[in-house]
């Protein structure tokens, strides 16, 4: 009995860090959907947008480091702090202008292209912002505290310690992810499902020259899907960094949403969750139930071999669309 | 076509054809070196079926493309509906009453015909955003208006029994009549068409035909269309207009453009010596 109710917790706890990979991998099947392309650079999005929120909330004065050097000055911070509210909003802002940049400077030339010449885009975007991120900022770890509430919630822990006699372990900040996540994944699937905006934005995906043809912009719905990718960027971002810091490896747990993908499915908003919350789950019980056998560290791996068996048997995943093609 | 006026001219059979609805004057367009169109003039009459014929290479699907807004010629200018069109992008001359398919079909595969359809009535929609994604007031009224329409479409071009179903696994001809249907929710003025029947068999271009005379003729839509199957242009349209080599050779009626000599040595060859 206790170790069943051991099991349950380690699955709640499975279940609340699904939502956090899910919360990368929607930002992969946003743009996906709507340009057909795998954006290598979201998980560096994530960090671009962490980073710059704390850089607001503190003050510090972007690029110091860059101006000291050419002017000799020692600037580093503004010398103010700013309200959370208003960091988000203002790094919002800075992640929907970057969405104009990326379309001006990148996709606007590759109108057309084949999807592997704007992955290799990705790449190269990716480790520019990365590189951008530290010059701008700073690469030193920061801490992030825009108030969600942190450590171990002591209501959860009484209640259930007087249903089951066992109190269960629950971060606060799992739960307030998992309310946020339900609540964006809600708005996103009725943008996607029942707006002209979202409904161009699939045409998009599907045909360049179809979608302009019926009168879709290009460079709206570009602009307008990488605004969204940034901002849900910002909350993975805004998570993550409460979670374990805002540091440059923050960037790799976009490596953690590949193989949500491949079980959910490259195009589907629901897919991303489902697939995170398996991933989550199965990683944390079979750490649990098997990884005391095999001397333990199965987290590491248990989700891309899990990824794998579904390359093999279903690779469309669990919601993807199916790929039909006539020959 | 023996009362040509500026107002326009009575077809063979019998129908009332207006005056300009467009209007190409001296368009030349380059890639680079390579001149693809050479200052080419002629005009496209309110309700007429006007086509575009020419050997394989002679600019034809250029010269669309000219019209629909995907390329931008060097020299000339484009008149629509009286005044002069500045450079557009191809999303802003379909928002003002173009349409048009493409030579080898461009589609939206993963969706369905419904929905494919359904893309071609976007820029009718004018509810608020909030609106569409609560699916509340305008935006339902909307929807709905705008499905019937689609769904009227649907019925014209009789292909109500695969509506549900992906474009990705319909065959060729099908996948045509669709595109064709996309392109007519739109409720064009005029409605450009790059090889309709490229690929068909000959059930299937009779089909195409005769959906083509019937938009014209029930809508009024004005078509302008490119064409390999002389048998078929002949038949089809009231006025051709005939390229080679990215010059225009020939300009007339049916008939007109069958006895032009030039026209017959472009297609024909001609003796060098």
């Amino acid at each position: 009995m206790d170790q069943l109710i051991f099991a349950s917790e380690v699955m709640l706890n499975g279940l609340m860090t699904g939502v956090m990979y899910a919360l990368v991998a929607l930002g992969f099947v946003l743009i996906f959907k709507a340009s057909g392309v795998f954006n290598y650079a979201q998980g560096v999005l994530a960090l671009f947008a962490a980073l710059t929120l704390v850089g607001i909330q503190n003050g510090q004065v972007p690029f110091a480091h860059l101006i000291n050097a050419a002017f000799g000055t020692s600037l580093h911070h503004f010398g103010w702090t700013v309200p959370s509210v208003l960091a988000i909003a203002l790094t919002a802002l800075v992640m929907v202008g970057l969405a104009f940049l990326i379309e001006k400077l990148v996709l606007q030339h590759l109108v057309g292209q084949e999807p592997i010449i704007l992955f290799m885009a990705t790449i190269g975007m990716a480790y520019f912002l990365e590189g951008l991120g530290d010059v701008m900022w700073g690469a030193d770890i920061k801490t992030l505290d825009v108030g969600l509430p942190q450590g171990i919630s002591e209501s959860i822990e009484t209640v259930t310690d007087s249903w089951f006699g066992y109190g269960y372990f629950i971060d606060r900040l799992d739960i307030w992810a998992t309310v946020i996540a339900a609540l964006l994944v809600a708005a996103l699937v009725a943008f996607a499902q029942y707006t002209k905006q979202g409904r161009a934005m699939r045409a998009v995906a599907d045909d360049h020259q179809a979608a302009l043809s019926v009168g879709i912009s290009l460079r709206f719905i570009w602009v307008m899907v990488w605004s969204i990718a940034g901002f849900v960027a910002l909350v993975a971002g805004i998570m993550w960094g409460t979670k374990s810091g805002v540091q440059f490896s923050l960037s790799l747990i976009a490596l953690k949403a590949l193989p949500v993908l491949m079980l959910g499915g490259f195009t589907s908003i629901p897919g991303a969750i489902v697939g995170g919350l398996i991933i989550g789950v199965g990683e944390k019980l079979f750490e649990f139930s098997i990884g005391p056998m095999v001397g333990g560290a199965t987290e590491n791996w248990f989700a891309y071999v899990l990824a794998l068996l579904f390359l093999v048997f279903r690779p469309q995943g669990l919601f993807g669309e199916r790929i039909i093609e006539r020959v | 076509m023996n009362s040509m006026t500026s107002d326009g001219y009575i077809t063979a059979d019998g129908r009332q054809i207006g005056g300009k609805l467009m209007e190409l004057k001296n368009i030349t367009l380059r890639f680079g070196g390579v001149v693809a169109i050479k200052d080419i003039s002629f005009d496209i009459r309110q309700g007429e079926i006007r086509a575009i014929i020419g050997p394989n290479g002679a600019g034809k699907s250029s010269m669309l493309n000219v019209v629909s807004g995907f390329y931008h010629p060097q020299d000339g200018e484009v008149w629509f509906k009286g005044s002069r069109r500045q450079p557009m992008k191809p999303h802003q001359v379909a928002g003002h009453g173009v349409a048009r398919t493409f030579q080898n079909i461009a589609l939206f595969d993963g969706m369905s015909v419904l929905d494919n359809i359904m893309t071609g009535r976007l820029n009718k929609m004018k509810a608020g955003f909030l609106s569409q994604a609560i699916w509340w007031g305008k935006a339902e009224r909307e929807e709905n208006e705008n499905r019937a329409v689609v769904e009227q479409i649907i019925d014209f071009l009789e292909i109500q029994n695969i509506r549900k179903t992906p474009v990705g696994r319909l065959p060729y001809g099908l996948k045509k009549r669709v595109e064709l249907a996309r392109a007519l929710a739109a409720e064009p003025q005029l409605l450009l068409l790059d090889e309709p029947m490229a690929g068909m068999n000959v059930e299937e271009k009779e089909d195409m035909s005769r959906f083509i005379l019937d938009v014209n003729d029930e809508f009024g839509t004005t078509i302008c269309l490119i064409e390999h199957d002389m048998g078929v242009v002949m038949d089809l349209s009231d006025r051709v207009v005939v390229m080679d080599y990215g010059r225009k050779i020939g300009d007339g009626t049916p008939d007109e453009v069958r006895n032009n000599q030039q026209v017959i040595d472009a297609y024909l060859g001609v003796a060098h010596d």
